[in-house]
Protein backbone atom coordinates (compact mmCIF):
# COMPACT_ATOMS: atom_id res chain seq x y z
CA UNK A 1 0.00 0.00 0.00
CA UNK A 2 0.84 3.33 -0.55
CA UNK A 3 0.41 6.63 1.67
CA UNK A 4 3.06 8.58 0.69
CA UNK A 5 1.48 12.28 2.22
CA UNK A 6 0.52 9.86 5.31
CA UNK A 7 4.19 8.65 5.34
CA UNK A 8 5.52 12.26 4.78
CA UNK A 9 3.27 13.59 7.67
CA UNK A 10 4.34 10.80 9.78
CA UNK A 11 7.97 11.21 8.92
CA UNK A 12 7.70 15.19 9.62
CA UNK A 13 6.18 14.52 13.05
CA UNK A 14 9.12 12.42 13.78
CA UNK A 15 11.50 14.47 12.68
CA UNK A 16 9.74 17.58 14.47
CA UNK A 17 10.00 15.56 18.04
CA UNK A 18 13.68 14.56 17.84
CA UNK A 19 15.67 17.36 15.72
CA UNK A 20 13.90 20.66 15.38
CA UNK A 21 15.80 22.12 12.28
CA UNK A 22 15.74 25.50 13.61
CA UNK A 23 17.54 25.45 16.61
CA UNK A 24 19.45 28.15 17.35
CA UNK A 25 23.03 27.70 16.11
CA UNK A 26 25.74 29.25 16.49
CA UNK A 27 27.52 29.44 12.83
CA UNK A 28 24.34 29.46 11.05
CA UNK A 29 20.58 29.19 10.94
CA UNK A 30 18.39 27.59 8.50
CA UNK A 31 14.90 28.18 8.08
CA UNK A 32 12.23 26.35 6.36
CA UNK A 33 9.69 28.20 4.22
CA UNK A 34 6.81 25.85 2.84
CA UNK A 35 5.62 28.07 -0.18
CA UNK A 36 2.45 27.60 -2.78
CA UNK A 37 3.96 25.80 -5.80
CA UNK A 38 3.08 28.86 -8.28
CA UNK A 39 5.56 30.52 -6.16
CA UNK A 40 8.58 27.99 -6.98
CA UNK A 41 10.61 30.38 -9.10
CA UNK A 42 10.10 33.52 -7.58
CA UNK A 43 10.81 32.07 -4.00
CA UNK A 44 14.05 30.32 -5.19
CA UNK A 45 15.15 33.67 -6.64
CA UNK A 46 14.32 35.49 -3.22
CA UNK A 47 15.92 33.15 -1.25
CA UNK A 48 18.76 33.31 -3.36
CA UNK A 49 18.91 36.87 -2.70
CA UNK A 50 17.94 36.91 0.84
CA UNK A 51 20.54 34.46 2.09
CA UNK A 52 23.26 37.21 0.24
CA UNK A 53 21.66 39.58 1.95
CA UNK A 54 21.58 37.78 5.52
CA UNK A 55 24.81 35.08 5.20
CA UNK A 56 24.25 33.28 8.55
CA UNK A 57 20.26 32.50 7.49
CA UNK A 58 20.38 29.17 5.33
CA UNK A 59 16.91 29.17 3.45
CA UNK A 60 15.30 25.59 2.31
CA UNK A 61 12.07 25.23 0.67
CA UNK A 62 9.56 23.05 0.70
CA UNK A 63 7.41 23.86 -2.44
CA UNK A 64 3.41 21.83 -2.67
CA UNK A 65 -0.25 22.85 -3.33
CA UNK A 66 -1.32 25.25 -0.55
CA UNK A 67 -3.67 22.49 1.19
CA UNK A 68 -1.25 20.02 1.40
CA UNK A 69 1.39 22.48 3.19
CA UNK A 70 -1.07 23.49 5.67
CA UNK A 71 -2.07 19.98 6.41
CA UNK A 72 1.50 19.64 7.25
CA UNK A 73 2.23 22.20 9.31
CA UNK A 74 -1.24 21.32 11.28
CA UNK A 75 0.24 17.79 11.61
CA UNK A 76 3.20 19.69 13.42
CA UNK A 77 5.51 19.77 10.73
CA UNK A 78 9.15 22.47 11.60
CA UNK A 79 8.12 24.95 9.16
CA UNK A 80 9.38 28.32 10.02
CA UNK A 81 7.43 30.41 7.32
CA UNK A 82 4.26 29.78 5.44
CA UNK A 83 3.55 31.45 2.02
CA UNK A 84 0.31 30.26 0.48
CA UNK A 85 -1.28 31.22 -2.49
CA UNK A 86 -4.93 31.90 -0.87
CA UNK A 87 -6.12 33.05 2.54
CA UNK A 88 -8.49 30.21 2.76
CA UNK A 89 -5.74 27.96 2.58
CA UNK A 90 -3.85 29.66 5.21
CA UNK A 91 -6.77 29.50 7.43
CA UNK A 92 -6.48 26.16 7.89
CA UNK A 93 -3.11 26.42 9.50
CA UNK A 94 -4.25 29.90 11.07
CA UNK A 95 -3.56 28.35 14.85
CA UNK A 96 -0.05 27.59 13.91
CA UNK A 97 0.39 30.95 12.92
CA UNK A 98 1.28 34.64 13.44
CA UNK A 99 -0.71 37.66 11.47
CA UNK A 100 -0.32 37.08 8.11
CA UNK A 101 0.58 39.49 5.23
CA UNK A 102 -0.82 39.70 2.03
CA UNK A 103 2.27 40.05 -0.27
CA UNK A 104 1.52 39.03 -3.95
CA UNK A 105 -1.61 38.96 -6.33
CA UNK A 106 -1.87 36.49 -9.15
CA UNK A 107 -4.43 36.11 -12.23
CA UNK A 108 -5.53 32.81 -14.23
CA UNK A 109 -4.22 32.41 -17.91
CA UNK A 110 -4.71 28.71 -20.63
CA UNK A 111 -1.20 27.37 -21.05
CA UNK A 112 -0.93 25.58 -24.09
CA UNK A 113 1.64 23.61 -25.67
CA UNK A 114 3.96 25.03 -27.92
CA UNK A 115 2.62 25.63 -31.31
CA UNK A 116 -0.92 25.41 -29.73
CA UNK A 117 -1.77 22.23 -31.44
CA UNK A 118 -5.41 23.12 -30.73
CA UNK A 119 -5.54 26.12 -31.38
CA UNK A 120 -7.03 27.72 -28.37
CA UNK A 121 -8.01 30.95 -28.40
CA UNK A 122 -10.61 31.76 -25.61
CA UNK A 123 -12.03 30.11 -22.64
CA UNK A 124 -14.70 29.20 -24.61
CA UNK A 125 -13.08 27.15 -26.65
CA UNK A 126 -12.48 24.51 -23.73
CA UNK A 127 -16.17 23.50 -23.89
CA UNK A 128 -15.11 21.22 -27.52
CA UNK A 129 -15.65 17.73 -26.56
CA UNK A 130 -12.49 17.55 -28.39
CA UNK A 131 -10.24 19.48 -26.44
CA UNK A 132 -8.09 17.71 -23.82
CA UNK A 133 -7.69 20.50 -21.00
CA UNK A 134 -6.74 19.37 -17.31
CA UNK A 135 -6.83 21.97 -14.05
CA UNK A 136 -6.00 21.94 -10.78
CA UNK A 137 -7.37 20.38 -7.77
CA UNK A 138 -10.35 22.14 -6.18
CA UNK A 139 -9.02 21.65 -3.19
CA UNK A 140 -5.80 23.58 -3.95
CA UNK A 141 -5.84 27.70 -4.59
CA UNK A 142 -5.16 27.84 -7.73
CA UNK A 143 -8.43 24.53 -8.27
CA UNK A 144 -10.90 26.94 -5.85
CA UNK A 145 -9.92 30.02 -8.42
CA UNK A 146 -10.37 27.72 -12.17
CA UNK A 147 -13.71 26.79 -10.41
CA UNK A 148 -14.50 30.55 -9.74
CA UNK A 149 -13.45 31.15 -13.10
CA UNK A 150 -15.54 28.70 -14.98
CA UNK A 151 -18.41 29.83 -13.00
CA UNK A 152 -18.13 33.24 -13.84
CA UNK A 153 -18.06 32.49 -17.25
CA UNK A 154 -20.69 30.26 -17.37
CA UNK A 155 -18.61 27.77 -19.04
CA UNK A 156 -19.63 23.89 -18.25
CA UNK A 157 -16.95 22.15 -19.46
CA UNK A 158 -15.35 18.98 -17.92
CA UNK A 159 -11.48 18.83 -17.55
CA UNK A 160 -9.94 15.46 -18.20
CA UNK A 161 -7.64 15.57 -14.90
CA UNK A 162 -7.86 17.30 -11.46
CA UNK A 163 -3.86 17.77 -10.77
CA UNK A 164 -2.45 18.05 -7.71
CA UNK A 165 -0.71 21.66 -8.04
CA UNK A 166 -0.33 24.06 -10.46
CA UNK A 167 3.14 23.24 -11.34
CA UNK A 168 1.91 19.56 -12.08
CA UNK A 169 -0.73 21.34 -14.38
CA UNK A 170 2.10 23.15 -16.21
CA UNK A 171 4.06 20.13 -16.59
CA UNK A 172 1.89 18.12 -18.58
CA UNK A 173 0.57 20.92 -21.17
CA UNK A 174 3.92 21.74 -21.82
CA UNK A 175 4.94 17.81 -22.71
CA UNK A 176 2.44 18.37 -24.66
CA UNK A 177 0.08 15.62 -23.21
CA UNK A 178 -3.10 18.27 -22.87
CA UNK A 179 -3.91 20.45 -25.47
CA UNK A 180 -4.25 23.43 -22.56
CA UNK A 181 -4.23 23.79 -18.92
CA UNK A 182 -5.98 26.80 -16.52
CA UNK A 183 -2.71 27.99 -14.90
CA UNK A 184 -1.43 30.77 -13.02
CA UNK A 185 -0.53 34.09 -15.22
CA UNK A 186 2.88 33.69 -13.69
CA UNK A 187 3.69 29.89 -14.27
CA UNK A 188 2.95 30.36 -17.96
CA UNK A 189 5.50 33.48 -18.02
CA UNK A 190 7.99 31.05 -16.11
CA UNK A 191 7.73 28.10 -18.57
CA UNK A 192 8.86 30.47 -21.39
CA UNK A 193 9.05 29.09 -24.86
CA UNK A 194 8.07 25.71 -23.59
CA UNK A 195 3.80 27.05 -23.35
CA UNK A 196 2.07 29.31 -25.55
CA UNK A 197 -0.33 32.11 -23.16
CA UNK A 198 -3.66 32.76 -23.90
CA UNK A 199 -4.69 35.74 -21.91
CA UNK A 200 -7.67 35.69 -19.58
CA UNK A 201 -9.27 39.07 -19.77
CA UNK A 202 -8.97 41.40 -16.55
CA UNK A 203 -13.03 41.67 -15.95
CA UNK A 204 -13.54 38.31 -16.22
CA UNK A 205 -10.55 36.90 -14.33
CA UNK A 206 -10.11 35.99 -10.76
CA UNK A 207 -7.29 37.15 -8.50
CA UNK A 208 -5.30 35.27 -6.03
CA UNK A 209 -3.97 37.16 -2.95
CA UNK A 210 -1.06 35.50 -1.80
CA UNK A 211 -0.53 35.98 2.34
CA UNK A 212 2.87 35.54 4.18
CA UNK A 213 3.22 34.62 8.08
CA UNK A 214 5.87 32.95 10.17
CA UNK A 215 5.10 30.23 12.46
CA UNK A 216 4.30 30.91 16.07
CA UNK A 217 7.17 28.86 16.86
CA UNK A 218 9.60 29.99 14.74
CA UNK A 219 12.94 31.79 15.37
CA UNK A 220 13.65 35.10 14.44
CA UNK A 221 15.52 34.62 11.34
CA UNK A 222 11.59 33.97 9.90
CA UNK A 223 10.45 37.03 10.68
CA UNK A 224 13.83 38.52 8.85
CA UNK A 225 12.56 36.35 5.64
CA UNK A 226 9.14 37.49 6.20
CA UNK A 227 9.87 40.99 5.74
CA UNK A 228 12.38 40.31 3.04
CA UNK A 229 9.55 39.02 0.81
CA UNK A 230 7.64 42.12 1.30
CA UNK A 231 10.90 44.78 0.99
CA UNK A 232 11.38 46.73 -2.04
CA UNK A 233 14.17 43.75 -3.31
CA UNK A 234 11.87 40.76 -2.48
CA UNK A 235 8.63 42.66 -4.55
CA UNK A 236 11.09 43.23 -7.70
CA UNK A 237 11.95 39.83 -8.35
CA UNK A 238 8.26 38.77 -7.95
CA UNK A 239 7.18 41.48 -10.72
CA UNK A 240 10.28 40.17 -12.77
CA UNK A 241 8.08 36.57 -12.25
CA UNK A 242 4.94 38.45 -12.73
CA UNK A 243 3.45 38.60 -9.54
CA UNK A 244 0.99 41.50 -9.16
CA UNK A 245 1.54 43.94 -6.21
CA UNK A 246 -1.28 42.74 -3.34
CA UNK B 1 3.89 -32.04 13.06
CA UNK B 2 7.72 -32.88 13.59
CA UNK B 3 8.70 -29.85 12.11
CA UNK B 4 6.38 -27.64 13.99
CA UNK B 5 7.99 -29.32 17.50
CA UNK B 6 11.28 -28.59 16.16
CA UNK B 7 10.80 -24.87 15.82
CA UNK B 8 9.20 -24.67 19.60
CA UNK B 9 12.00 -26.67 21.01
CA UNK B 10 15.08 -24.00 19.22
CA UNK B 11 16.29 -22.05 21.72
CA UNK B 12 16.24 -18.55 20.51
CA UNK B 13 18.78 -15.55 21.81
CA UNK B 14 17.06 -13.25 23.89
CA UNK B 15 18.11 -10.13 21.45
CA UNK B 16 16.83 -12.14 18.27
CA UNK B 17 13.01 -12.07 20.13
CA UNK B 18 13.52 -8.34 21.20
CA UNK B 19 14.69 -7.52 17.78
CA UNK B 20 11.87 -9.09 16.18
CA UNK B 21 9.29 -7.46 18.44
CA UNK B 22 10.77 -4.28 17.99
CA UNK B 23 10.19 -5.09 14.09
CA UNK B 24 6.84 -5.64 14.76
CA UNK B 25 5.64 -3.05 16.76
CA UNK B 26 7.65 -1.05 14.01
CA UNK B 27 4.85 -2.26 11.09
CA UNK B 28 2.34 -2.82 13.34
CA UNK B 29 2.15 0.84 15.31
CA UNK B 30 0.94 3.08 12.40
CA UNK B 31 -1.92 0.68 11.82
CA UNK B 32 -2.91 1.14 15.09
CA UNK B 33 -2.31 5.05 14.98
CA UNK B 34 -4.68 4.90 11.39
CA UNK B 35 -7.37 2.55 14.02
CA UNK B 36 -7.22 5.08 16.84
CA UNK B 37 -8.10 7.80 14.76
CA UNK B 38 -10.98 6.26 12.55
CA UNK B 39 -13.82 7.81 12.86
CA UNK B 40 -15.70 4.98 13.89
CA UNK B 41 -19.28 6.28 13.84
CA UNK B 42 -18.82 8.40 11.08
CA UNK B 43 -17.40 5.85 9.01
CA UNK B 44 -20.93 4.67 7.02
CA UNK B 45 -21.31 7.63 5.55
CA UNK B 46 -17.94 9.08 5.08
CA UNK B 47 -17.64 5.00 2.66
CA UNK B 48 -20.84 6.27 0.67
CA UNK B 49 -20.15 9.73 -0.56
CA UNK B 50 -20.12 9.62 -4.35
CA UNK B 51 -16.17 10.01 -4.77
CA UNK B 52 -15.52 7.15 -2.17
CA UNK B 53 -18.05 4.74 -4.41
CA UNK B 54 -16.53 5.73 -7.77
CA UNK B 55 -13.32 5.45 -6.50
CA UNK B 56 -13.53 1.65 -5.16
CA UNK B 57 -16.02 0.51 -8.33
CA UNK B 58 -12.98 2.25 -10.44
CA UNK B 59 -10.48 0.52 -7.95
CA UNK B 60 -11.75 -3.00 -8.04
CA UNK B 61 -12.39 -2.78 -12.08
CA UNK B 62 -9.08 -1.41 -12.93
CA UNK B 63 -6.82 -3.78 -10.73
CA UNK B 64 -8.56 -6.39 -11.78
CA UNK B 65 -7.91 -5.72 -15.57
CA UNK B 66 -4.52 -5.09 -14.73
CA UNK B 67 -3.97 -8.80 -12.85
CA UNK B 68 -5.48 -9.95 -15.95
CA UNK B 69 -2.91 -8.21 -18.14
CA UNK B 70 -0.16 -9.19 -15.45
CA UNK B 71 -0.98 -12.48 -15.81
CA UNK B 72 -1.30 -13.05 -19.99
CA UNK B 73 1.86 -11.29 -20.43
CA UNK B 74 3.64 -12.66 -16.94
CA UNK B 75 3.44 -16.45 -17.38
CA UNK B 76 4.31 -16.88 -20.93
CA UNK B 77 7.59 -14.27 -20.20
CA UNK B 78 8.25 -16.18 -16.83
CA UNK B 79 8.07 -19.74 -18.53
CA UNK B 80 11.04 -17.85 -21.13
CA UNK B 81 13.19 -16.91 -18.25
CA UNK B 82 12.77 -20.18 -16.20
CA UNK B 83 12.96 -22.68 -19.39
CA UNK B 84 15.04 -20.63 -22.02
CA UNK B 85 18.76 -19.76 -21.95
CA UNK B 86 19.60 -16.66 -24.21
CA UNK B 87 21.99 -13.81 -24.25
CA UNK B 88 21.32 -11.09 -22.36
CA UNK B 89 18.71 -13.42 -20.08
CA UNK B 90 20.40 -11.69 -16.93
CA UNK B 91 19.37 -8.28 -18.10
CA UNK B 92 16.12 -9.14 -19.37
CA UNK B 93 15.64 -10.64 -15.69
CA UNK B 94 17.05 -7.22 -14.40
CA UNK B 95 14.37 -5.38 -16.84
CA UNK B 96 11.50 -7.23 -15.51
CA UNK B 97 12.06 -6.30 -12.12
CA UNK B 98 12.94 -2.70 -12.51
CA UNK B 99 9.50 -1.79 -11.56
CA UNK B 100 9.83 -3.29 -8.27
CA UNK B 101 12.57 -1.07 -6.95
CA UNK B 102 11.75 2.19 -9.75
CA UNK B 103 9.71 4.70 -7.41
CA UNK B 104 6.44 4.70 -9.12
CA UNK B 105 6.25 7.82 -9.96
CA UNK B 106 9.38 7.57 -12.09
CA UNK B 107 7.68 5.07 -13.58
CA UNK B 108 4.51 6.81 -14.65
CA UNK B 109 7.22 9.04 -16.44
CA UNK B 110 8.82 6.71 -18.50
CA UNK B 111 5.36 5.71 -19.67
CA UNK B 112 4.47 8.94 -20.62
CA UNK B 113 7.97 8.90 -22.23
CA UNK B 114 6.57 5.31 -24.38
CA UNK B 115 2.64 6.11 -24.44
CA UNK B 116 1.94 9.68 -24.17
CA UNK B 117 0.73 12.00 -27.07
CA UNK B 118 4.59 13.06 -28.13
CA UNK B 119 5.50 9.46 -26.74
CA UNK B 120 7.46 6.93 -28.58
CA UNK B 121 4.56 4.98 -29.48
CA UNK B 122 2.04 7.10 -27.96
CA UNK B 123 2.53 9.65 -30.80
CA UNK B 124 1.59 7.26 -33.44
CA UNK B 125 -1.31 5.69 -31.44
CA UNK B 126 -2.45 9.31 -31.37
CA UNK B 127 -1.44 10.46 -34.48
CA UNK B 128 -3.05 7.61 -36.50
CA UNK B 129 -6.02 6.74 -34.34
CA UNK B 130 -6.86 9.52 -32.29
CA UNK B 131 -5.88 7.19 -28.77
CA UNK B 132 -4.73 9.19 -26.19
CA UNK B 133 -4.03 7.06 -23.11
CA UNK B 134 -2.82 9.26 -20.41
CA UNK B 135 -6.16 10.72 -18.46
CA UNK B 136 -7.96 7.55 -19.83
CA UNK B 137 -9.24 4.40 -17.54
CA UNK B 138 -7.13 1.99 -19.89
CA UNK B 139 -3.92 4.64 -19.16
CA UNK B 140 -4.95 3.82 -14.96
CA UNK B 141 -4.93 -0.27 -16.05
CA UNK B 142 -1.33 0.54 -17.80
CA UNK B 143 0.07 1.98 -14.77
CA UNK B 144 -1.24 -0.37 -12.77
CA UNK B 145 -0.03 -3.50 -14.85
CA UNK B 146 3.13 -2.13 -15.18
CA UNK B 147 3.94 -2.28 -11.52
CA UNK B 148 2.43 -5.38 -10.56
CA UNK B 149 3.81 -7.81 -13.57
CA UNK B 150 6.90 -7.92 -11.87
CA UNK B 151 5.38 -10.19 -8.49
CA UNK B 152 3.60 -12.40 -11.60
CA UNK B 153 6.88 -12.65 -12.95
CA UNK B 154 9.32 -13.59 -10.01
CA UNK B 155 6.65 -15.80 -8.16
CA UNK B 156 5.73 -18.42 -11.27
CA UNK B 157 9.55 -18.31 -12.76
CA UNK B 158 10.56 -19.79 -9.29
CA UNK B 159 7.93 -22.27 -9.16
CA UNK B 160 8.57 -23.51 -13.04
CA UNK B 161 11.92 -23.51 -11.79
CA UNK B 162 10.98 -25.63 -8.92
CA UNK B 163 9.02 -28.08 -10.34
CA UNK B 164 9.85 -31.62 -11.46
CA UNK B 165 10.35 -31.49 -15.19
CA UNK B 166 10.48 -35.32 -15.27
CA UNK B 167 6.15 -35.47 -15.33
CA UNK B 168 6.69 -32.90 -18.82
CA UNK B 169 8.90 -34.73 -20.38
CA UNK B 170 6.95 -38.04 -19.65
CA UNK B 171 3.85 -36.26 -21.17
CA UNK B 172 5.94 -35.51 -24.11
CA UNK B 173 7.39 -39.03 -24.80
CA UNK B 174 3.14 -39.87 -24.79
CA UNK B 175 2.89 -37.87 -27.29
CA UNK B 176 1.23 -34.82 -25.82
CA UNK B 177 1.78 -31.43 -27.90
CA UNK B 178 3.81 -28.70 -25.88
CA UNK B 179 0.41 -27.16 -25.78
CA UNK B 180 -1.21 -29.57 -23.79
CA UNK B 181 1.88 -30.21 -22.18
CA UNK B 182 1.46 -26.68 -20.72
CA UNK B 183 -2.13 -26.57 -20.20
CA UNK B 184 -2.61 -29.90 -18.88
CA UNK B 185 0.76 -30.47 -16.71
CA UNK B 186 2.82 -27.46 -15.90
CA UNK B 187 0.04 -24.85 -15.58
CA UNK B 188 -1.80 -26.89 -13.12
CA UNK B 189 1.63 -28.36 -11.14
CA UNK B 190 2.34 -24.50 -10.39
CA UNK B 191 -1.49 -23.64 -9.76
CA UNK B 192 -1.26 -22.69 -6.01
CA UNK B 193 2.07 -20.66 -7.00
CA UNK B 194 0.13 -18.64 -9.81
CA UNK B 195 -2.91 -18.04 -8.19
CA UNK B 196 -0.63 -16.53 -5.59
CA UNK B 197 1.31 -14.73 -8.15
CA UNK B 198 -2.02 -13.27 -9.27
CA UNK B 199 -3.10 -12.01 -6.27
CA UNK B 200 0.16 -10.73 -5.47
CA UNK B 201 -0.22 -8.97 -8.75
CA UNK B 202 -3.81 -7.44 -8.08
CA UNK B 203 -2.93 -6.46 -4.74
CA UNK B 204 0.01 -4.06 -5.57
CA UNK B 205 -2.54 -3.02 -9.00
CA UNK B 206 -4.84 -1.92 -6.37
CA UNK B 207 -2.65 0.05 -4.06
CA UNK B 208 -0.90 1.74 -6.96
CA UNK B 209 -0.44 5.92 -6.88
CA UNK B 210 2.58 7.17 -7.92
CA UNK B 211 2.49 6.04 -11.66
CA UNK B 212 -1.51 6.64 -11.81
CA UNK B 213 -1.36 9.45 -10.83
CA UNK B 214 1.62 10.99 -13.16
CA UNK B 215 0.54 8.78 -16.35
CA UNK B 216 -3.14 8.98 -15.98
CA UNK B 217 -3.86 11.73 -14.10
CA UNK B 218 -6.54 12.62 -11.54
CA UNK B 219 -10.62 12.27 -12.37
CA UNK B 220 -13.03 11.12 -10.35
CA UNK B 221 -14.80 8.06 -12.18
CA UNK B 222 -12.45 7.89 -14.86
CA UNK B 223 -8.82 8.13 -13.42
CA UNK B 224 -9.82 8.55 -9.41
CA UNK B 225 -9.06 5.37 -8.40
CA UNK B 226 -8.83 4.71 -4.11
CA UNK B 227 -5.46 5.43 -3.28
CA UNK B 228 -5.40 8.85 -5.84
CA UNK B 229 -8.70 9.56 -3.97
CA UNK B 230 -7.02 9.23 -0.14
CA UNK B 231 -4.76 11.78 -1.35
CA UNK B 232 -6.66 14.25 -2.86
CA UNK B 233 -9.19 13.85 0.57
CA UNK B 234 -6.43 14.35 3.00
CA UNK B 235 -6.80 17.70 1.66
CA UNK B 236 -10.02 18.80 2.82
CA UNK B 237 -11.18 15.95 5.03
CA UNK B 238 -8.63 14.31 7.19
CA UNK B 239 -11.46 11.57 8.66
CA UNK B 240 -12.55 11.27 4.56
CA UNK B 241 -9.03 10.08 3.45
CA UNK B 242 -8.60 7.57 6.86
CA UNK B 243 -11.82 6.36 5.88
CA UNK B 244 -10.59 5.23 2.84
CA UNK B 245 -7.25 4.36 3.67
CA UNK B 246 -9.00 2.03 6.14
CA UNK B 247 -10.73 0.39 3.02
CA UNK B 248 -7.59 -0.17 0.97
CA UNK B 249 -6.04 -1.60 4.29
CA UNK B 250 -8.40 -4.06 5.34
CA UNK B 251 -8.77 -5.67 1.69
CA UNK B 252 -4.86 -5.67 1.80
CA UNK B 253 -4.51 -7.17 4.82
CA UNK B 254 -7.33 -9.72 4.10
CA UNK B 255 -5.96 -10.81 1.17
CA UNK B 256 -2.28 -11.21 2.85
CA UNK B 257 -3.70 -12.89 5.67
CA UNK B 258 -5.49 -16.09 3.24
CA UNK B 259 -2.85 -15.85 1.02
CA UNK B 260 0.06 -16.08 3.46
CA UNK B 261 0.71 -20.11 3.72
CA UNK B 262 0.26 -21.04 0.10
CA UNK B 263 2.81 -17.89 -0.93
CA UNK B 264 5.43 -19.86 1.68
CA UNK B 265 4.24 -23.04 0.64
CA UNK B 266 3.97 -24.04 4.28
CA UNK B 267 0.28 -25.44 4.24
CA UNK B 268 0.65 -29.32 3.52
Amino acid sequence: MRFPLLAALALSLALASCAPPTADNDDATTITVSAAASLTDAFTEIGEAFTEANPGIEVRFNFAGSSTLAEQINAGAPVDVFAAASSLSMDRARDALAEPTLFASNSLAIAAPAGNPAGIVSLADLQDPNVTFIVCAVQVPCGAATEALLERNGLEVTPSSLEPDVRAVLTKVIADEADAGIVYRTDTAAAGDQVEQIAIADEVNVINHYPIAATKAAPQAADAFVDFVLSESGQQILRTWEFASP
Amino acid sequence: MKRTTARTTTPAPRLLIALAALALAFLLLPLIGLLLETPWAQLPALLTTTTATEALRLSIITSLLAAAVATILGVPLAWVLARKEFTGQRLVRGIVLLPLVLPPVVGGVTLLTAFGRRGLVGQYLYDWFGIQLPFSTAGVVMAEAFVAMPFLVITVEGALRNIDTRYEQAARTLGASPRTVLFRITLPMISASLLAGIVLAWARALGEFGATITFAGNFPGVTQTLPLAVYSALEVSRDEAIALSLVLLAVSLTVLVSLRGRFLGSRS
